[in-house]
């Protein structure tokens, strides 16, 4: 297992889980707010959509792309 | 008769003449295949060109226009007053800037010099080493799709728009697509690139354009950001070039431009031609790098031989009046556009001297039929 921090909050998830499922696992399964504000969530699955953009260790990445590793700090309402 | 003026196509330029008609008090019916064209993709950058004097003078009157419209546009609309840096590399570019300046100036276009230390105050962003920049203080941006809806909306109940594919035109007559004929007093042709598939003799070839758009990253750079090599990429006739053109979008987007190609009408990203765009850009904003893109297009400009749009009615066809041609500054060059439309119409004088986009300098006018005994 591997611990990662979630908007402030400790999470184990399985090696080689991607970011996007440690979102749903853990969060509210949303990865980021819009401009309009609302809550968006992974789509596509493989890099193409862009709507599970989210903020890993203070940079934008993909979290569909993007796997978990120890002590990495994802937030969804940077 | 089905409305007193027929405008063809509801882009920046048709919705702005469509505002001007419903203004002097005619009934517009604006017919829209939805097919989509020029300002649902383009940058919508509101920039004071100055390549010949008739481009100045149409840039210059728009972008006023554009100004007093601002306070009463909606906020979709997305009209910032952020102004433009010509930025100089080089020497030359530095000479090139102080030339701009003048002839900006001379037309009572309000714009300073930045030296390099200056410029690196305002976009600490931008890369070590460039000499400087012009500052046009008036340059704006704008959503163009947005401001077209809004333009239409203007004109309230005057305004009725339709989607309706034409198929022909002739004079003040339009065909429908199902074959119906619609008859007005005048009828606009403003379908951008579509134009020359119902006029063909018109002088418009496709210019092909890629842009790109980051994630939101809030304050980075401040003013649209344009190489002074832009005017000389912006204006070749042949190959392709890019230039770098970045724009800060309210959102904290960074739209990047420019590329510009002849003859393809294949709406795909090309791999190639993004790249070299990116490269120019990065040479600019190295901390682009780190940032992430989340989208790229293209669009296609309706490019003139003279980069001039085509202003008047056709001279073979009494009754068609022309609004195309509009390159890569239709949302900039709209307003004056349809201002300067509706002044022919309505044998008015006009703000500025209409005469350098008048369609008749391409399209010849027809000799009397010879009459055979
Ligand atoms: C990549 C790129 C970047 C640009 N950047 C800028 C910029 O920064 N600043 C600026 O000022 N300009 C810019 N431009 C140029 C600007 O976008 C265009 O000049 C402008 O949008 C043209 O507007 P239009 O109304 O003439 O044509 P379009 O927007 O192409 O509209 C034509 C309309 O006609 C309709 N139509 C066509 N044929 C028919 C038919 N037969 N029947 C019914 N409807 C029809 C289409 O559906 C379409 O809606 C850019 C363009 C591109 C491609």
């Amino acid at each position: 297992m591997i611990e990662l921090i979630l908007d402030g909050l400790a999470l184990r998830v399985a090696a080689g889980s991607t970011v996007a499922a440690a979102l749903y696992l853990g969060g509210d399964g949303s990865s980021r707010t819009s401009v309009g504000d609302q809550r968006r969530a992974p789509v596509c699955g493989m890099g193409i959509c862009q709507e599970c953009r989210v903020s890993i260790d203070g940079q934008r990445r993909l979290a569909c792309q993007t796997l978990c590793q120890p002590g990495m700090c994802v937030e969804t309402h940077a | 008769m089905n409305a007193e003026i027929i405008v063809v196509g509801a882009g920046i330029v048709g919705s702005a003449c469509a505002h001007q008609f419903a203004r002097r008090g005619l009934d517009v019916l604006v017919l829209d295949s939805q097919r989509g064209g020029a300002t649902a993709v383009g940058m919508g950058h509101l920039v004071a060109m100055d390549d010949n004097p008739a481009e100045l003078a149409l840039s210059r009157y728009s972008i006023e226009l554009w100004r007093q419209w601002a306070p009463s546009l909606d906020p979709d609309c997305a009209y910032r007053n952020c102004g433009t840096l010509w930025l100089a590399a080089n020497r030359e570019e530095l000479q090139a800037a102080e030339h701009k300046r003048e002839t900006l100036s001379a037309q009572g276009i309000a714009c300073q010099m930045l030296d390099a230390s200056a410029l690196r105050q305002a976009e600490p962003m931008l890369r070590k080493g460039l000499l400087g920049a012009l500052k046009v203080s008036g340059d704006s941006i704008l959503y163009a799709p947005n401001a077209a809806h809004w333009l239409l909306a203007q004109g309230g109940a005057r305004i009725t728009r339709r989607q309706d594919q034409v198929s022909e035109v002739d004079g003040n007559r339009v065909r429908l697509a199902d074959g119906r004929w619609l008859t007005a007093e005048a009828v606009v042709l403003a379908g951008g690139i579509h134009a020359s598939e119902l006029c063909p003799e018109l002088p418009i070839r496709a210019k092909k354009g890629h842009l790109l758009i980051t994630d939101r990253y809030p304050g980075r750079i401040q003013h649209q950001l344009v190489e002074l090599g832009y005017a000389a990429s912006a204006h070749a006739n042949t190959g392709t070039s890019v230039a770098f053109n970045a724009q800060p979008r309210p959102t904290g987007q960074i739209f990047l431009g420019s590329s510009r190609q002849f003859d393809s009408l294949d709406p795909q990203v090309e791999g190639p031609v993004l790249a070299r765009m990116l490269r120019r850009a990065l040479d600019y904003l190295p901390e682009l790098g780190k940032l992430n893109a989340i989208r790229s297009w293209t669009g296609f400009r309706a490019a003139t031989p003279d980069s001039l749009p085509l202003l008047g009615e056709h001279p073979q066809q009494p009754g068609l009046w022309l609004a195309v041609g509009h390159e890569g500054l239709g949302v900039t060059t709209a307003p004056g556009s349809a201002q300067l439309l509706a002044a022919h119409l309505f044998k008015e004088p006009a703000a500025i001297d209409p005469s350098p986009y008048l369609p008749g300098r391409f399209l010849p006018v027809p000799r009397p039929t010879e009459h055979s005994a």
